[in-house]
């Protein structure tokens, strides 16, 4: 366990090194620029358009982490030959597979803390001095804590897209384990449309496939819970716990799947 | 480093198997307990649209960029058709094979807004407005902004907003006051909607038509607006029915003048000297009001309330 942990801040403060956070300038400034620009181009959907610029640029700026740092987790340690190093070391294969991708979670979780954090300042900053009427004509309020839901579905989301990336990286090139991965998140938005399938297909053979695919593939899009979040609809306890009881099954699956890859591979 | 034994990765793949029996066992409970609220026309556009699929993990906030396109759609052909509005080169839309500046693609993106995001309140009731005002100030479709209130209206039954929009757009732009009570009587009918909707649909069909009922709704309009847009709107119309009624008193005084001393009234200096007006007379914006060569007073195509609109009661009257 302390050598998982070991892993795990070392992968961290490679991150650190690699200048990844600097993300977090580019987001800060995405984030302050709009938010002079949109209050005059929007007829007054500023806070609304913010709320929605926030989650997707922190889910498209995790996404791009996520994938990119994700597929060089285990196979850069091989093609740099520092693998030799850690296998010289008492350590087990699986903790370095678990080890490597808790670091970059790790990263992954400074991040969204931290721009989350941005968006919420630029909020208050655009919400300070409205008046009473147009504070209450808002679909939700404009510090709204339910922002947090979203926010956590999108951290365990990245948290699946890492497991991915790191899977592919125990036994595939970065390249391959890129378009690998980013092929998973787009198959992961558009599963719905297999469980749909018999509306469109005939042959049971198909039907049931597509439904056996479903099941089988990341279902990625019930964690964008952003529209509701936005406009002020529920979203239940019991969802966020099923959607995230799901992610971290299929983020278990994906590790040991990975580290079993991992464990049986030959480095010679 | 040691590899594991044949015994403990069959241990792991059974363990695999048993989450991803699990993992079934989550997705089922969410679609069929938890499942979100969607919308059937949530796939009208994306489905027959390439494009769709670029945009599919960021539906808000594609629909916020269809909505600023929009807007800035809406702008830009307003401030182009108000500047050849009075272009003496330019035949009237009435005339015109098709009107000098269209606003085509103005139901196209307000459709395409509210696919994206069925929710975007905004998105349906400035698209109301905008789709419903008479050219130069919009396309003048009515039609289409009673379609883009109905489809919010399926989504959010419960919005007597919408209804009160629709309301309007059949008493202001249609003259149908039937249909404009009726729309204001079912928004009433939703719980929670204000008490005044009842006595909208009551006036509405007892003075249809007439400018009082017409200022009724544009003050209850002006009043329950929550935003900056839509009390501007109100305002400038009705400081347009207080500039009609201004032209009528001052036509009044001006025929009188033309019948005492026979000639044509061009200029406002006449009337001043002789103390019927104390100076030239302002808009309700604060632009001077003319005087054309037939001796008719009207309001300045410089003012920002012109054009005025057609009243309800002088068309269905004429």
């Amino acid at each position: 366990m302390r050598s998982l942990g070991w892993i795990a801040m070392n992968g961290f403060r490679e991150s650190v090194r690699d200048k990844v956070l600097y993300n977090l300038v580019a987001f800060a400034i995405l984030l302050m620029g709009t938010s002079y620009v949109l209050g005059q181009l929007t007829a007054g959907q500023d806070l609304k358009i913010m709320k929605d610029l926030g989650l997707s640029a922190m889910s498209i700026f995790g996404l791009f982490m996520a994938v990119f740092i994700g597929i060089g987790l285990v196979s850069k340690e091989v093609e740099r030959r520092s693998i030799y190093n850690l296998m010289a070391k008492p350590i087990r294969r699986y903790e370095v597979v678990l080890g490597k991708y808790a670091g970059l979670v790790l990263t992954l979780a400074v991040n969204v803390t931290i721009m989350t954090a941005a968006l919420y300042l630029v909020l208050a900053y655009v919400g300070w001095g409205e008046n009473e009427s147009a504070r209450a004509a808002r679909e939700a309020p404009t510090l709204d804590p339910a922002l947090l839901k979203a926010v956590v579905l999108i951290l365990v989301q990245l948290m699946v897209v890492t497991a991915i990336a790191t899977f592919f990286s125990t036994f595939s090139t970065p390249i391959l384990s890129a378009a690998l991965t980013f092929g998973f998140y787009v198959a992961g938005y558009f599963s719905a449309d297999l469980r749909n399938f018999d509306q469109v297909v005939d042959a049971k053979a198909v039907q049931w496939g597509a439904r056996a695919l479903y099941y089988v593939l990341p279902n990625l899009a019930p964690f964008d819970v952003t529209a509701q979040v936005v406009h002020g609809l529920p979203v239940s306890a019991g969802y966020m716990a099923v959607t995230i009881g799901y992610g971290l099954v299929y983020i278990a699956i994906l590790l040991i799947g990975g580290a079993l890859i991992f464990a049986r591979r030959d480095f010679k | 480093m040691r590899r594991p034994s044949r015994a403990s990765v069959f241990s792991g793949l059974a363990v695999v198997a048993g989450l991803f029996a699990l993992a079934v066992w989550l997705q089922t409970l969410r679609d069929g307990r938890y499942a979100l609220e969607t919308s059937d026309e949530e796939t009208l556009y994306l489905s027959q649209r390439a494009t769709g699929r670029v945009i599919f993990t960021q539906r808000p906030l594609a629909s916020d960029l269809y909505w600023i396109r929009a807007i800035q759609y809406y702008g830009s052909r307003t401030k182009d058709a108000k500047e050849r509005f009075d272009d003496a080169l330019d035949p009237p839309p009435a005339l015109a094979e098709k009107a000098p500046v269209t606003f085509d693609l103005l139901y196209p993106l307000l459709d395409i807004t509210t696919t994206l995001d069925p929710r975007f309140n905004i998105a349906y009731r400035f698209g109301a407005i905008f789709l419903s005002e008479t050219y130069p100030h919009g396309p003048g479709r009515p039609d289409q902004a009673v379609a883009l209130l109905e489809k919010g209206l399926a989504v959010m039954p419960d919005k007597w907003q919408y209804w009160q929009d629709i309301g309007f757009v059949y008493y202001w732009n249609v003259h149908d006051y039937a249909k404009a009570a009726d729309a204001f009587k079912r928004g009433a009918a939703i719980t929670g909607a204000p008490w005044w909707m009842q006595s909208l649909a009551a006036s509405t069909l007892a003075r249809g038509g007439d400018r009082s009922a017409s200022r009724l709704l544009w003050q209850q309009m002006y009043d329950s607006a929550n935003n900056d847009y839509a009390r501007n709107a109100a305002r400038t119309k009705l400081q347009q029915l207080d500039a009609i009624e201004i032209i009528e008193r001052l036509q009044q005084v001006v025929d009188e003048i033309v019948r005492r001393t026979g000639g044509q009234v061009t200029d406002w200096r006449p009337l001043i000297r002789a103390g019927t007006i104390r100076g030239i007379p302002l808009d309700p914006a604060g632009v001077p009001y003319e005087l054309s060569s037939s001796s008719r007073v009207q309001l300045s195509s410089h003012s920002p309330l012109f054009p005025l609109p057609i009243e309800p009661g002088s068309r269905s009257g004429a």
